[in-house]
């Protein structure tokens, strides 16, 4: 088994949840569940695809892709913001809605090729023993934005006022509101910039990662494990991060498994049994699962929770909306 | 105090013919309000006289139907608190506006315009504890705000409104959350803020503080003003009362004399912690008796909800709870409903209703599973519909009919609603956690009659409240909460409002001077108040490693085991010099965390 | 200029009993006429699609006996969804639980459970409806615990165990229980089949090549019995406490965790019967596809039916017939598109609920 590929590979497909997980951070930050991810990935991924392939752009395709995200977002920000709407009810409509978008605007995209994004090493990073060849080498360029992210929306979170007001926006609203921060034009924001890094993350898959488009199974529930990944990251990007990659990582090995004849000594019995690769499958299900379990109760011992706000409605006062 | 000049000087705020409509209610009728620099101006009315809503509307949270707003002269329109922030009013809500999980500085410098991007929180922090210093201010801009007392969270409004430069203050009954010693501090702080020339109005419905505070005074009565800017010497209390509730202020409460039956309710070394897993209650010992009413005198956040969580069974707790004979401590809630006990919670709306459901489905939330409602597998609804509709009768609980959603009750009937619940079920034990709390007067007189009437038929009530004028008009006997601990329990006879004040600041019965020694005491200024509680507390951790901590009256039987001397080393001593306030307060909180958990453990 | 503008201001009185009705229905037509726009910006001609989509499910008896067949999963699956989601509890997971109970009751055939041979119908039938159920419940179990105990959210556990339905389906009909290598198991014998119409066709000639089978009976039954437990009992009441405030049930004295199990088992059984009498009522067999997200579109029917038992019926009858038209029409994720749409109208429609819309003039606003 090759284990350099493992983790590079790891890392390439953990970008997709990496980009999912943060956008779905920043929007669920400012006190706005949006359960739609999986929908706008697949609108993002689609228009990715369609795009790059009439024009033959990568570049147009993923503008399309974060424009598409960012559009679709705006139907849940409409409808909880200003209706004040169940949130949970509209990210899942936002899911069928936008599976429903994707298969229909994406008929006929299937078996096409497209432009894909273009693949990069580092100079002097890609030489270090072992990171290098895993992180530095030969990654299309949104591996590596996915890298520089992860520090910017920390810093951006944290220690600028943008932030500061995202933050007080998704804890305690009313006090925001009081010091004269717009709570509707901040959720409005950061909805839509979900959808946008949603979309993209849809692209990261159809035109960088797994370049295509297989109607609904191109993004197959990474959606949702983004969703996922952000309580069990405690909305915190670095720890999305590791848990994107981790997840890719895993991923990719138990792809791997089926391979050699013999695995750790023992005959392999993936690959004398191709059946039990469906049990392979399941492991990233699986694996959501638990660390769903073991992020809620890590976060429970550390007193960190989600945002005060996450899935109120805000209503200032008397005045309605 | 310099009183300004009023014939020559520019009022900061002048407020005319302001006109608030909310849907059903004239909360402003022509109100007119004028504030000068440099003065407290109190605003006094009973709850829903419009007192705040009028002092919304100045902090442009409202918008008035007509009227007229001026600022230093200057004719102004508020779409937003924003606009009333550029123009220096800034407003202290009752209910603080904070973002618990952020910092002092973050949470002051929420929603300003510059800078645009980076934040250099160290030079802001320096800033605000500059600005805090100039005002006797004393706050740890580092501190997040869940780590601070609401005493100090009150301080990190003000300074909220001061770094924004407001010349103009609104404290919306800033006393209300705070012990009486912490409301003179407060006190003194806005008498040297109006020095400094800046102007307070002050809204309050307790008389004698607004006696002490304030310069000039408004008093409203629905709405509508009764008495405009007059002189405080000119007025009585009795006259002042009349004047806000527009009839004599008689509270015609029977009380009956009666002595206490045998014992209800024993709590036998209960701990437990808060949602923020601390160490909430720490080895208390109560007992209760049919016929009695033991009151929990406290400053908010001292303990008080989470020990009546553990009564009703919604908070797992260590030690033991005896209600009748039965342990029902970290019993289901079920269980204790069972053995007789009625709980009127605190938050009416969020926890003693259903706010979508009717009147009838509210009325029936702890007795479905009796006959005659309960049929079987079935719910009788007709059987619901009828008791629903004696018991509205009987409460007198205004609405259309049983059919109607709870949350259009307003709140005195939704209270009465939770009453007829209660009460109607021939309790054993009436637990109540701020049973008057936001109601107007009659409301109130109602509810306190109605727990009197228990009383007088042997039912043992446990009545936690704020307002310690109806704890001391209400119980037999008064236990003060600090920081989780009992600190004493004091019988009627010897009810004092100073003693049992002190105490809610921590001072231990025993250390406290004799009666009719108080006025001995000094005005303090926060840094020796303080000092005092941690040296109060400090002789208790001494007292309780080495005797049992002496109680004003000791029932023997209500002794728990002791808590075990901790083999730790403090971190710290509490005199250490370098320390500030809040890190004290935090490192004392630590130390008494750990050896509440090793309590825990054994 | 003064242009008026709409101000949405609370409602004060009761809403009128018609008004969620007709929320509804416009909700529902303002979805194909917004699907309309969007199919025709696509280049197809609505128009014709919709046409096609009536005759397909409501053109013939034949036709809507197809409609039924596809409406009684949905059902099922709506009503499931209907009790969880008053104590919202999102259960997404109708999916897995009907995969996991259609598997259990394909085990009952294919281990084989009984001897098929000696067997009367009526037993097998019953030890697959049981199975199915049973097998619903357990699978729904996990996230009604983990919801319980641990405050795990629902929603993604539900989903992830889906995938893993899908996928432990697989395992058996790729292997052990494949049928010649084919992706699915060997037709059930006809003993195992829930009787349909067309059985009959020898007694009544109409009733030849009617689809309709017995199912849609347990759908009719299980409706009642949903009603009554939410109208009639005192779970239902709990249900509906617990939905509505349960910081006010459990200081009520109800025990929250074990109702959120139970009703996530009540949900996750009849998405499993739903799952049973595919297999046994439909297509006779365990194979990869034998649902077009019954499970989600079960979700969009309870909502519409907003949750209350006897619309689902309608709202899942309406649903088959655009599951029937939509196997046909390309491209295939028009049902999905109109079905997102109508979900996210009726949930806007739901402030109308809420709110009453009034046209104010700038100018009026301040003088008022």
């Amino acid at each position: 088994m090759n284990w350099i590929e493992i983790f590079r590979s790891g890392i390439s497909t953990g970008t997709v949840l990496l980009i999912a997980a943060i956008g779905e951070i920043l929007t669920e930050r400012a006190g706005i569940q949006n359960l739609g991810v999986e929908g706008m990935m697949l609108v993002g991924a689609m228009a990715g695809f369609r795009v790059a392939f009439t024009t033959g752009n990568v570049w147009l395709g993923l503008l399309a892709a974060i424009a598409a995200g960012g559009l679709l977002s705006l139907a849940h920000a409409v409808v909880t913001i200003h209706f004040q709407a169940d949130q949970t009810v509209s990210g899942l409509s936002l899911t069928f809605l936008g599976t429903g978008l994707a298969l229909v605007l994406g008929d006929g995209l299937t078996g096409q090729t497209a432009p894909v994004i273009p693949h990069a090493s580092i100079p002097l990073l890609s030489q270090i023993p072992y990171l290098g060849p895993i992180a530095f080498t030969d990654h299309n360029l949104l591996v590596y934005f996915g890298y520089l992210l992860v520090p910017v929306v920390t810093y951006f979170i944290n220690k600028t006022r943008p932030g500061l007001h995202l933050r007080a926006v998704g804890e305690n609203p009313a006090a925001a509101d009081t010091l004269g921060v717009n709570i509707y034009r901040t959720r409005y924001l950061y909805t839509f910039i979900g959808g946008c890094f949603a979309g993209l993350a849809g692209a990261a898959i159809s035109v960088a990662i797994a370049p295509g488009w297989y109607s609904n199974l191109t993004v197959n529930g990474q959606g949702w494990i983004a969703v996922a990944l952000v309580i069990f990251a405690h909305w915190n990007p670095w720890r999305a991060a590791l848990g994107g990659y981790l997840f890719g990582i895993l991923r990719r090995f138990t792809l791997d498994l089926q391979g050699p004849r013999i695995l750790f000594g023992m005959a392999n019995p993936f690959f004398f049994n191709t059946n039990l690769v469906f049990f392979l499958q399941m492991t990233p299900y699986i694996l959501t699962i638990i660390a769903l379990i073991w992020g809620s109760s890590a976060a429970r011992k550390k007193r960190i929770g989600a945002p005060a706000a996450l899935g109120t409605p805000y209503l200032r006062g008397e005045r309605g909306l | 105090m310099a009183f300004p000049e009023e014939t020559n000087t520019v009022p900061a705020v002048e407020m005319q013919d302001i006109v608030l409509r909310f849907p059903g209610v004239l909360a402003n009728d022509h109100v007119n309000f004028t504030l000068y620099p440099g003065e407290i101006h109190a605003l006094l009315g009973e709850n829903g006289a419009g007192k705040s809503t009028l002092m919304n509307v100045l902090a442009g949270l409202y918008k008035p139907q007509s009227g007229e707003i001026r600022i230093y002269g200057k004719k102004v329109s508020f779409n937003s608190p924003r606009d009333a922030i550029a123009n220096g009013i800034g407003m202290v809500h009752q209910h603080f506006m904070l973002v618990e999980n952020q910092t002092v500085t973050e949470n002051v410098i929420i929603g300003l315009d510059t800078p645009r991007f980076a934040l250099n929180l160290k030079k802001y922090d320096q800033e605000i504890s500059n600005l805090a210093e100039q005002f006797g201010i004393h706050i740890d801009p580092t501190a997040k705000i869940w780590q601070l007392s609401v005493g100090e969270q009150q301080r990190v409004e003000i300074l909220k409104i001061l770094y924004r430069g407001a010349n103009i203050l609104i404290m919306d009954e800033p006393t209300a959350v705070l012990a009486p010693q912490e409301a003179d501090e407060l006190i003194e702080t806005l008498k040297g803020m109006a020095a400094q020339g800046k102007s307070i109005a002050f809204i309050s419905h307790k008389l004698t503080e607004v006696k002490k505070v304030a310069d000039k005074l408004t008093v409203l009565r629905r709405g509508r003003v009764t008495a405009e800017r007059v002189d405080l010497k000119d007025f009585t209390r009795e006259s002042l009362a009349s004047l806000m509730v527009g009839r004599e202020v008689i509270f015609n409460l029977h009380k009956c004399e009666q002595t206490a039956g045998p014992e209800v309710l024993r709590l036998e070394d209960v701990c437990a912690l808060n949602n923020k897993n601390l160490p909430a209650l720490r080895n208390v010992d109560l007992t209760l008796h049919e016929g009695e009413i033991l009151g929990i005198a406290g400053v908010a956040g001292n303990g008080q909800s989470e020990l009546v969580e553990v009564i009703t069974g919604l908070r797992p707790c260590t030690g033991r709870i005896w209600l009748e004979g039965k342990d029902i401590a970290n019993k289901p809630p079920s269980f204790s409903i069972n053995q007789g006990l009625a709980h009127i919670p605190e938050d009416r709306i969020g926890v003693g209703t259903a706010p979508n459901l009717s009147l009838t489905s509210n009325i029936i939330m702890k007795r479905y599973d009796q006959q005659p409602i309960s049929q079987k597998w079935q719910l009788n609804y007709m059987a619901a519909d009828n008791l629903a509709n004696g018991l509205k009768l009987e409460y007198d609980i205004q609405a259309p009919d049983v059919h109607t959603q709870a949350r259009k009750l307003s709140g005195g009937n939704l209270q009465k609603l939770i009453l007829a619940r209660e009460l109607s079920n021939t309790p054993r034990l009436v637990v109540a956690m701020q049973p008057t709390r936001g109601l107007d007067v009659g409301a109130i007189e109602s509810v306190q009659q109605l727990l009197l009437e228990q009383r007088a038929q042997g039912c043992a009530i446990l009545l936690v409240s704020e307002d310690l004028d109806e704890l001391l008009s209400l119980s037999d006997r008064i236990a003060v909460m600090y920081e989780g601990r009992v600190v004493g329990v004091v019988c009627s006879q010897d009810f004092d409002i100073t003693q049992i004040g002190l105490m809610m600041t921590g001072t231990h019965p025993q250390d406290l001077p004799g009666k009719g020694q108080s006025e001995e005491f000094p005005a303090q200024s926060a840094d020796s108040s303080f000092d005092e509680v941690l040296e109060g507390l400090r002789h208790y951790e001494e007292a309780a490693q080495t005797e049992p901590p002496k109680e004003t009256e000791i029932s023997s039987e209500s002794e728990g085991p002791l808590e075990e001397p901790p083999q730790l080393e403090p971190p710290t001593q509490p005199d250490e010099p370098l320390l500030n306030l809040s890190e004290k307060e935090r490192v004392l909180r630590k130390v008494l965390g750990e050896k509440y958990k090793q309590g825990d453990e054994e | 200029m003064k242009i008026p503008y709409p101000v949405l201001i609370k409602r004060t009185e009761d809403t009128p009993k018609w008004l969620p009705v007709v929320t509804s229905v416009g909700a529902v037509l303002l979805a194909f006429i917004i699907s309309g726009i969007v199919l025709a910006a696509t280049g197809a001609d609505p128009f014709k699609i919709y046409s096609y989509l009536y005759k397909a499910s409501f053109g013939s008896w034949g036709a809507f006996s197809d409609v039924i067949v596809k409406a009684t999963p949905l059902l099922l699956i709506g009503l499931g969804c209907s009790l969880a989601f008053r104590m919202r509890l999102w259960n997404i997971g109708a999916e897995g639980q009907f995969f996991v109970g259609a598997f259990m009751a394909s085990a009952v055939v294919m281990v084989p459970l009984v001897n098929l041979e000696t067997t009367p119908t009526w037993a097998i039938i019953s030890l697959m409806a049981v199975l199915g159920m049973v097998g619903g419940a357990l699978y729904a179990f996990i996230p009604g615990i983990l919801k319980a105990k641990l405050n795990i959210n629902e929603i993604i556990t539900t989903l992830m165990l889906n995938y893993i339905a899908v996928l432990w389906n697989n395992y058996w009909i790729f292997g052990n229980w494949s049928e010649a290598g084919f992706q699915m198991t060997k037709t059930f014998p006809k003993v195992a089949w829930l009787p349909r119409l067309a059985d009959y066709a020898k007694q009544v000639p109409a009733f030849s090549g009617m689809t309709l089978h017995v199912g849609i009976l347990f759908g009719l039954i299980a409706a009642v019995i949903v009603y009554l437990i939410i109208y009639r009992s005192k779970w239902g009441y709990k249900i509906t406490l617990i939905g509505d405030n349960p910081r006010a049930a459990r200081y009520a004295g109800i025990n929250i965790a074990a109702n959120t199990i139970l009703v996530f088992m009540v949900s996750g059984a009849l998405a499993g019967l739903a799952g049973m009498t595919e297999v046994s009522g439909v297509v006779h067999r365990l194979q990869e596809r034998i649902s077009t997200s019954y499970g989600f579109s079960g979700v969009i029917v309870a909502w519409l039916a907003k949750l209350h038992p006897f619309a689902v019926i309608v709202v899942s009858i309406l649903f088959g017939a655009l599951l029937v038209a939509s196997r046909e029409i390309q491209p295939s994720g028009i049902s999905f598109l109109i079905q997102g749409i109508t979900l996210f109208l009726v949930i806007s429609s739901d402030v109308l609920l809420k709110y009453e819309i009034k046209w104010v003039r700038p100018a009026q606003e301040t003088a008022q």
